[in-house]
């Protein structure tokens, strides 16, 4: 029945044939499905990451989500592991790539994999999920407002980011992107100027901003959780998802 | 918003985390997502020795003003102190 599910932690060969730990969730329903790759948030690989997961199975997707922070803090706590990684600099833009290659592959090789992979993340997976879009062959992305696909990184960032809106020409599939009104990061400005970019590299996509939220509206657990955005964020995700990955 | 912006320093001392006490090598701040304080952004600061593993760890997470008041607070102890 529809909503029915298995979920588990599983290992897979990421980026340079680093063992890299995930979560992934599978319709239990057999019939051939298209599936998504989970980028979880830079608060890391949490408990409302991986109920993220567990809901695109749920909806009869297969999904995976990568502990993106393994290689700096095996086996540690999401907040101990968060704060490692961000101490050391944060996910290099090359390996996110490669570890989302790696889940795309393993989705692909499920049996009732239809072959059509696409991937979504949020806050800074919002941006990691457009890397990825423009950097390997997906059917679907969607990026919850993510920062630093355009506009300027302040100054002495000691983070591994930078601006990715050059990339835009190499977007692979249609890109649905999510966004709060009263966000900073990425602000209205720079949700615009992306969306032009898009536009003149003639890249299918659709941008909704919401007003009254601002970032993380999604996040059911945080003061920024806005439940109306939330819930029609969700059917948009739903609808965009029938589209490109049925 | 995500700021990603982080201020990194080295500090010398001791910290106590869920293991006890342990050598402090660095500190970490940042003004970003908490991770258990109920507000939209905090300023958090990570006690840290990365050599002792990502446990190694004290962390607070304060709304600004409390960490003003911080700021404020240690500035004028270590300042007016004889040391």
């Amino acid at each position: 029945m529809k909503g029915d599910l298995r979920a588990e932690t599983t290992w897979l060969e990421g980026h340079n044939s680093d063992r890299i730990e995930a979560y992934i969730a599978e319709p239990l329903d057999q019939r051939p499905t298209g599936a998504m790759v989970v980028i979880h948030h830079m608060p890391g690989y949490d408990e409302g990451t991986k109920e993220i997961t567990r809901r695109f199975a749920a909806e009869g997707y297969l999904a995976i989500c990568p502990n993106l922070y393994t290689r700096e803090a095996p086996g540690a706590s999401p907040d101990d592991a968060a704060a490692a990684a961000r101490a050391l600099g944060g996910v290099p833009d090359e390996r996110l790539v490669g570890d989302v290659a790696a889940c795309a592959d393993r989705l692909r090789s499920l049996p009732n994999s239809n072959s059509k992979v696409g991937v979504i993340g949020y806050c800074s997976g919002g941006r990691q999920s457009f890397l990825a879009a423009c950097s390997l062959q997906l059917q679907a992305a969607v990026d919850c407002y993510g920062a630093f696909v355009v506009g300027q990184v302040p100054e002495g960032m000691p983070l591994k980011v930078g601006p990715i809106g050059h990339l835009a020409d190499q977007l692979s599939c249609p890109l649905l992107g999510l966004f709060g009104a009263d966000d900073q990061h990425p602000s209205p400005a720079e949700v615009a100027e992306l969306d032009a970019l898009l536009k003149r590299a003639g890249k299918e996509h659709v941008f909704h901003s919401y007003e009254g939220a601002g970032h993380a509206f999604f996040s059911t657990d945080r003061p920024s959780y806005r439940p109306e955005a939330a819930q029609d964020g969700w059917q948009r995700i739903w609808a965009f998802l029938a589209a490109n990955l049925g | 918003m995500c700021t990603y912006r982080t201020d990194r320093i080295e500090v010398r001392g001791s910290g106590k985390g869920a293991q006890g006490w342990f050598k402090l090598t660095d500190a970490t701040v940042y003004f970003d997502h908490p991770v258990s304080a109920p507000l939209e952004h905090s300023l958090n600061i990570d006690f840290i020795n990365p050599d002792l593993g990502p446990s190694a760890r004290v962390a607070v997470e304060l709304d600004r003003s409390s960490a003003l008041e911080l700021a404020r607070a240690i500035a004028d102890m270590v300042g007016s102190t004889d040391l």
